[in-house]
């Protein structure tokens, strides 16, 4: 990989990590944009939550990660204790020879 | 209500867990960047500057495919276009000097993001962001030189369950957002929208399209204004 292909994805990645900061920051946003980043955080964690837990690259998979997901669902539970529970179940299913 | 103390042991404990996890998945990419043949210097360089686990990981799986740079580059441009969204969303924690701005979107990663979100009170959702960002930062590049260095394999991170534990944390952060209608429409839509377009499109753009999702929750009635 030469150095120039480097800086143009480093310099990519931090236009799209700035570019809401930079631009929007330090100023009042119009009602209905406000409406919208309300709503935002809802959907980019589903869809995060979505694609770890059942896209493997561009293929649609049903593995242990899933499973290891409901954990999550699992009412009042420390962080922490999700966290942990979640990566001794999947390590746990893929012992027992499941994907 | 949760003294100051507890709230600041919480961000500090749940971005030590967080951290724990990515300073296995930056030594495990430490070891595959350079048995992919790139420097030790590019290595770190790599998670210095771009400091995205998904893209670095991609950039490395098409160079050691034998894929030409220029699809490493666009494949991790794609991955990251997420954080166009995810940094609207978090612009609210980065208020202040331009320079502050700037040095906070760096920190910008899914995980900083999420738990900052989680956080219902505006000042801890702040700290939370930049504890969280900060302790990213740190381990994920001490964990690059370390598996750049020792370049050893130390197994895949995926047969320990470790691949597992991101989408758990990230419903556990999740969950507690969807207290309205909605917000739980947003979220439906966002998640059928990304498992859609997954078989259709390099991964990364299910995830910006999926921003998309949040405009079918303002159809709905309910919704709250105090939204953030």
């Amino acid at each position: 990989m030469s150095w120039a292909a480097l800086l143009v994805l480093a310099a990519g990645t931090y236009a799209c990590r700035a570019a809401g900061p930079l631009l929007l920051g330090g100023r009042e946003l119009p009602p209905r944009l406000d409406a919208v980043l309300g709503l935002l955080p809802a959907a980019l964690l589903a869809a995060l939550v979505a694609t770890q837990t059942f896209a493997d690259g561009t293929a649609l998979a049903l593995d242990a990660r899933a499973a290891a997901a409901a954990v999550a669902l699992w009412r009042g539970a420390p962080f922490v204790a999700v966290v942990l529970v979640g990566t001794v179940t999947a390590a746990l299913l893929r012992l027992a020879g499941l994907p | 209500m949760p003294t100051d103390d507890t709230v600041r042991g919480r961000a500090a404990r749940n971005a030590l867990t967080i951290g724990a996890y990515a300073a296995v998945f930056g030594v495990s990419f430490g070891v595959l960047a350079t048995s992919a043949d790139l420097s030790v210097a590019q290595t770190c360089a790599l998670s210095l500057l771009v400091f995205a686990g998904g893209a670095q990981f991609a950039v490395v799986g098409v160079l050691a495919a034998g894929g030409a740079t220029a699809a490493a580059v666009v494949s991790g441009l794609l991955l990251n276009s997420r954080y166009l969204a995810f940094g609207m969303v978090v612009t609210p924690f980065l208020r202040g000097s331009v320079a502050r701005r700037a040095l906070g979107a760096q920190l910008l990663t899914d995980e900083s993001a999420a738990l900052a979100l989680a956080e219902p009170d505006a000042r801890e959702a702040v700290r939370t962001y930049w504890v969280t960002g900060v302790v990213l930062y740190l381990v994920w590049n001490a964990g690059t030189l370390v598996g750049a260095l020792v370049g050893e394999a130390i197994g895949d991170p995926a047969t320990l369950g470790l691949d597992a534990a991101l989408p758990a944390a990230f419903l556990a952060l999740l969950v507690p957002l969807l207290r309205d209608r909605p917000r739980r429409v947003a979220a439906l839509a966002g998640a059928g929208l990304a498992l859609l377009l997954t078989p259709v499109t390099p991964p990364g753009v299910p995830i910006l399209a999926a921003a998309l999702g949040g405009l079918a929750g303002l159809r709905v009635p309910g919704g709250t204004r105090d939204a953030r």
